[in-house]
Parts: structure tokens; sequence; C-alpha cells
């Protein structure tokens, strides 16, 4: 295991930026989560890290080892692809042991078994080692490749996406599997995602993409609680946070240069309106079993509360909201604190 | 599953029109099947027979077309013969009752060696040619890739025979003529840019996140393409080597052009095997079933990959 650092890297395609400038320490041990909507440069920053891209400026290093122009081989990384790429010509047995076959390792085939034994173990795929890799359902062999990065413990594993084509019930599976494979094995893993439940559940730091650059950097409950900006805020949570025109709450107190008003659904108090600040009407009810949502309509703008399902309200309420925790941002979607500007 | 059980798919085709796809099939099959099944009951007949009209559908198997394929045959006297010891085979007995003896063999078997040393010579080298060119055009960043491309599909674009002629002069100064190489290096030459435009497609196919992930694994470039793209690529390779067999087994033209001894492949030969009296019939058609066996074995050994390697491409899996 071993830490891995970006100095500055650059990488542009034709005409797209699909890195720009990242400098990130990726400590030893830790799972660090890449998050960004698609073309934000996620996937292109861990090919750097394997060798599939050469940087067009920058270096990498890893354990301190300029590794900028090494080939993939040498790097001592493994890639969990999004699209599997188990080898479709191979057993799962012979997947899984591709890597320690590899002609530079030169690993006695009696180690190979058993390293390939116990990560089938791990991955409870015991059964399936004399399968075809193509006679698997998904989440087999989802398991496989990712099992294709285990036997070798390489320095840093490079995931990307690899839960996304799963169902929802396989993705909160594996998302256990994983982070119980990182606590169990002390892995570093840098692992890219646009889901903000597995950066969430699993991430020990989250970094937030946006066109190629890092915005925000911090734990998840930083990145949660405490956004830079309003792309950051949007990332997290669901529903999405309520972003509001400033006007709609006169009678709130902001800061210097808001004009929009944040707030998550679960920092939305409702009352049945009498004489409250800001009023809406219900439009919406969502049931969800265990809570409601609630679209209210204020002015022309919904905002969408987390409502117990058991209150007393119905759709064409009149209701007055109260914020608990509002984020402000400036017009051009900066963070803005109360009590001056910056932290 | 359940569902097809208890209802009727909309894609499977209904019974009407399997059997009349079926009734096309068998049709066909049978339209195309005659002039072989004529050509098959032709090696057993007897020259006579072979040219008798109105054609004879009965008719009272002989091997003399087989054995004149086989031998060469010289006519001797009565005496001559009666004084030889006794017909060591069938040919022996079948040249001996219309006073011929059998002379030695004849340059069949040598022909026939030839058009397989030269048919599976060059789809060998056409093919290792093509996979390899194909998976630098497919992988790599290559000048002017697609000039390239269209340069080597042109080179079918007019039909090869037109340039027999400069051909012709450049073997006889290269020495190449009637040779078992010069042979190879022309059908190679065909073929090749056949095979190039075929594997790309089967190439092009094979996602590229299998070789970067034996990249990372710790192969080579070379070692990814031999442990895994080569493995995956079997169904278009041995498409591709069927086409091209076919084409280097069958060609006559440049055959005939440019062997004569040596080199000369079956094609040219079969046609002018005289026997007595003009053509003979009998021995041609024998020739021509044997000629049918190589491609025949190959392409039924291979035949699962064959049909999987024509459709590929066709539906995305």
């Amino acid at each position: 295991m071993a830490e891995v650092v970006f100095e500055g890297v650059s990488k542009r395609f034709a005409r797209t930026q699909a890195v720009a400038d990242l400098s990130l320490t990726v400590r030893d041990g830790e799972f660090l989560v890449l998050l960004g909507p698609t073309g934000a440069g996620k996937t292109t920053t861990l090919r750097l890290v394997a060798g599939l891209e050469a940087p067009d400026a920058g270096r990498l290093r890893m354990e301190g080892r300029d590794i900028t122009g090494e080939p993939p081989s040498t790097r001592d990384v493994a890639f969990v692809f999004q699209q599997y790429s188990l080898y479709p010509h191979l057993s799962v047995y012979d997947n899984l042991a591709f890597p320690l076959r590899s002609p530079a390792r030169r690993i006695p085939e009696d180690q190979v078994r058993a390293r390939v034994t116990e990560i089938a173990r791990l991955l409870h795929l015991q059964e399936k080692l004399d399968n075809r890799a193509t006679r698997l359902s998904g989440g087999q062999m989802q398991r496989v490749a990712i099992g294709r990065a285990l036997v070798r413990r390489p320095a840093i594993f490079l995931m990307d996406e690899p839960l996304s084509s799963l169902d929802a019930k396989l993705r909160a599976e594996m998302r256990v599997e994983l982070k119980r494979i990182h606590r169990e094995l002390g892995a570093t893993i840098l692992y890219v995602t646009h889901d903000q439940t597995e950066a969430m559940t699993m991430a020990t730091r989250i970094g937030v993409l946006e066109h190629g650059r890092l915005v925000q950097l911090g734990s998840p409950r930083e990145i949660y609680e405490d956004p830079i900006n309003i792309h950051v805020a949007t990332r997290l949570g669901s529903p999405s946070v309520n972003l509001m025109p400033r006007q709609l709450f006169p009678s709130v107190r902001v800061p210097e240069g808001a004009v929009t008003i944040g707030v998550r659904t679960e920092h939305v108090r409702i009352r049945k309106s009498a004489n409250g600040a800001a009023v809406g009407r219900v439009r919406w009810i969502e049931h969800l079993g265990d809570q409601s949502h609630l679209h209210v309509t204020v002015a022309d703008t919904d905002v969408i509360t987390l409502a117990d399902p058991h209150a007393d309200l119905a759709v064409g309420d009149e209701v007055a909201i109260e914020m608990v925790a509002p984020l402000f941002f400036d017009a051009s979607g900066e963070r803005v604190r109360p009590g001056g500007n910056g932290r | 599953m359940t569902a097809t059980t208890l209802a009727h798919s909309v894609v499977e085709p209904s019974g009407r029109s399997k059997g009349i796809a079926g009734t096309v099939i068998v049709v066909y099959a049978v339209i195309s099947m005659v002039p072989l099944v004529w050509i098959f009951l032709t090696a057993f007949k007897s020259p006579s027979d072979s040219i008798a009209y109105p054609p004879k559908i009965v008719f009272h198997p002989t091997l003399d077309g087989t054995c004149n394929l086989f031998t060469t045959i010289s006519r001797q006297t009565a005496d001559y013969i009666s004084s030889l010891p006794p017909p060591m085979n069938v040919c022996d007995r079948i040249a001996r009752a219309r006073n011929m003896v059998v002379a030695g063999p004849s340059n069949f078997v040598p022909r026939f060696l030839n058009s397989l040393i030269i048919a599976f010579g060059s789809t060998a080298l056409s093919v290792v040619l093509g996979v390899t060119a194909a998976y630098a055009f497919s992988r790599f960043r290559v000048p002017a890739k697609d000039d390239l491309l269209f340069f080597i599909l042109s080179t079918r674009m007019m039909p090869p025979i037109a340039v027999a002629i400069p051909i012709y002069l450049m073997y006889r100064e290269l020495g190449l003529s009637d040779t078992h190489l010069g042979m190879i290096l022309l059908y190679s030459a065909v073929n090749v840019s056949l095979a190039v435009w075929l594997l790309k497609g089967f190439i092009d196919e094979i996602p590229r996140e299998y070789e970067e992930a034996a990249l990372v694994d710790g192969y080579t470039r070379l070692q990814a393409f031999r442990k895994v793209v080569l493995p995956q690529a079997t169904t278009g390779i041995v498409a591709t080597a069927i086409f091209c067999l076919i084409f280097a087994w069958n060609e006559y033209a440049f055959a005939t052009l440019l062997t004569s001894g040596q080199a000369q492949t079956a094609p040219p030969f079969i046609p002018i095997i005289i026997g007595e009296g003009g053509q003979d019939w009998p021995a041609v058609a024998a020739a021509t079933t044997l000629f049918l066996v190589p491609i025949l074995v190959f392409t039924v050994l291979l035949r699962k990959n064959l049909l999987r390697g024509i459709t590929f491409g066709a539906v995305r899996k």
C-alpha cells in the first residue's frame, strides 16, 4: 500500500481539458472517492495513475518515486473497470490468476492457486471458479473484476464506477463488501463515481471534481455540511438541496452579497400556517413509507422538505417555512458566510 | 422465460414462415448440390458412359476415371501383356483389359500437393500479416489511416488478372515463375487486403479495456496482444482464413499463367487430363471430387467458428 501524489497534473484531449492542474495526495490506506458528473475528468484521473494516459504537465509520485513516465505494467496498480473487462475466453479461475501469471512476475503455479482460492473465498466465488467468465450474473462478474484486482496486493486500487451497472440491491451489498475489503486489507483505494451514496458511505475523504478541477476535498461530512459553492452543495443530498432566491424570505437575515439561499430537505421545518414568515402551499406529497417528501410552492419556487408521514398535512394546505442552518451563495455561486467574508 | 411458454413470442417466427424458410433452403440446397452429385457420379462412370446421351443415371460403376487420374498408361501388344506377371492392383487390371499397362504414377499427386502448399502457405501468410496490420489500424494512431485502409482495399477493385502481364514479366525477371514462393506471395498479396479489412472489423469489436486491463496487470503490449486479443479474435481469424484459403485453392488464371511444372497447382492441371481419344471426363470428375475434399474438411472442422464469424458484428451482444 502506498501514498500517491499528483503534482499539478494536467491532461487535455483535443478540445476538452480533462484534468486541469490537479494537485492531490491520496494518503496511504485511504479510501478517496472522486465525485463529479460525467465529463468531469474522474476516469482520466484514474487512467493517469494507471499509466494508460500520459499527463501533458505535472508529475505523479508513488511512495515518493516518480512514476510519470513508467509504463502501466511496472506501476503496481490494480484497475477495476466500469465494464468489468473480464477476459471472456478464460474461466473465472484463469481470470483471477491472470495478473499473477504475468511474465513479469513469475509466481509459481501453486502460489497462484493458493492466492486465487483465498480471494475466491473472500468474494464468495469458490463455486464459480470453473465457469466461463461470461456465464455469470452482473454481481458475480463485478466480484471477479474486483477479485482480479485483489489477488495482487497492489500499491493502490483504482476503481472506475465499479458498481454502476449493478442493480440497487447488489450495489448496496457491494458497497458494504468494498468497505469491508478496505478495512480488512488496509488498502489504498482511489475510487471514482457520480453516485453520491457511494461517496458518502465508503469514502474516507471525498474530492469533488468539476471540469477537470478539484473543487473541494474533505471528509463526507465536511463536504455535505460545508460546501464551498452551489455546485458542491447540489452534488450531495437526495433530494437535492433546495435553492431559493433570497427575496422569497425577506425576514431571514443574510450575509452581505447573498442572492441564493440553499437549504437541505431535512433542514426545512414546516408548520401549518397561521401567521408564519414565508408562506407556501403544499403542492404534492410523496409517501416513501418511513418518511414523506413534501413539495411546497413558495411564490414560483418548489421547496422539497422531509416530513413525518403522520403529519397532519394535505395537498393545498398553507404552510409556514422555517429554515435550520441555511447556506448562502453569492451571484457567482460561491458560498458566503455570516459574519464577514470567508471562513 | 415463463412468458414464452405461455404466449407466443413476438420475435419467434411462426410455424408457417419456418416451413416456407425450410422449403426454400431445401430447394436451394438441391439446386446447388446437383452439379456436385453429377461430378461425383461421373467420376465412377466409364469414359463412354460419361458422354452418353441421354445422360445415364443408372450405370455400371468403374474405377477407370480414378485409375486414369493417378496413373499414366501406355498401349502394348497382347503378347507383351500376357508375358507379364499377374496384375498387382485394380488399375493394372483395368488397363490390361484394354491392352494397356500402367507406366507409372501421373502428375496428379504432386500437383495436388503443390495446391496444398501454396493455398495453406498463402493463407497463413495473409492471416499473419492481416491480423498484425488490422491490430495496428484498430489500436494505434496511424498517420493517414483512412487513406491507407482505402488504398489497401483499392487493390481489390480491379480484377487481379488485369495486372497479369506485368506480374508475368516481373516474375520471370525475379525468377519467381513456377515457384511455390512466387505463388504464395502472389495469393497473399491479393488476400491480405481482404484479411486486413475483415480482421480490423473483428478487432474493433474487442473492447480496448481488455488490453488495458492486461497492461495494468503487468503484461506488455505484445503479451497482451497474444494472451487477450488473439484468443478473442479466433472467430475472425478462422473466418478470414477460410475465405483466403478458398480463394487461393480455387485460383485458376494466375496459376495457368505462372505455373507449368514444378509449382503447378491442381486447377490448371485438372482440365487438361487427356485420355484416349480426347478429354477424359471421368478422370477430370474424379480429380474435381478429390479437389473439393480439403476445403470441405477445413470448413466443416471450423464450421461453428465460420458461422459466428460471418454474422459477427451484425448483432451487438
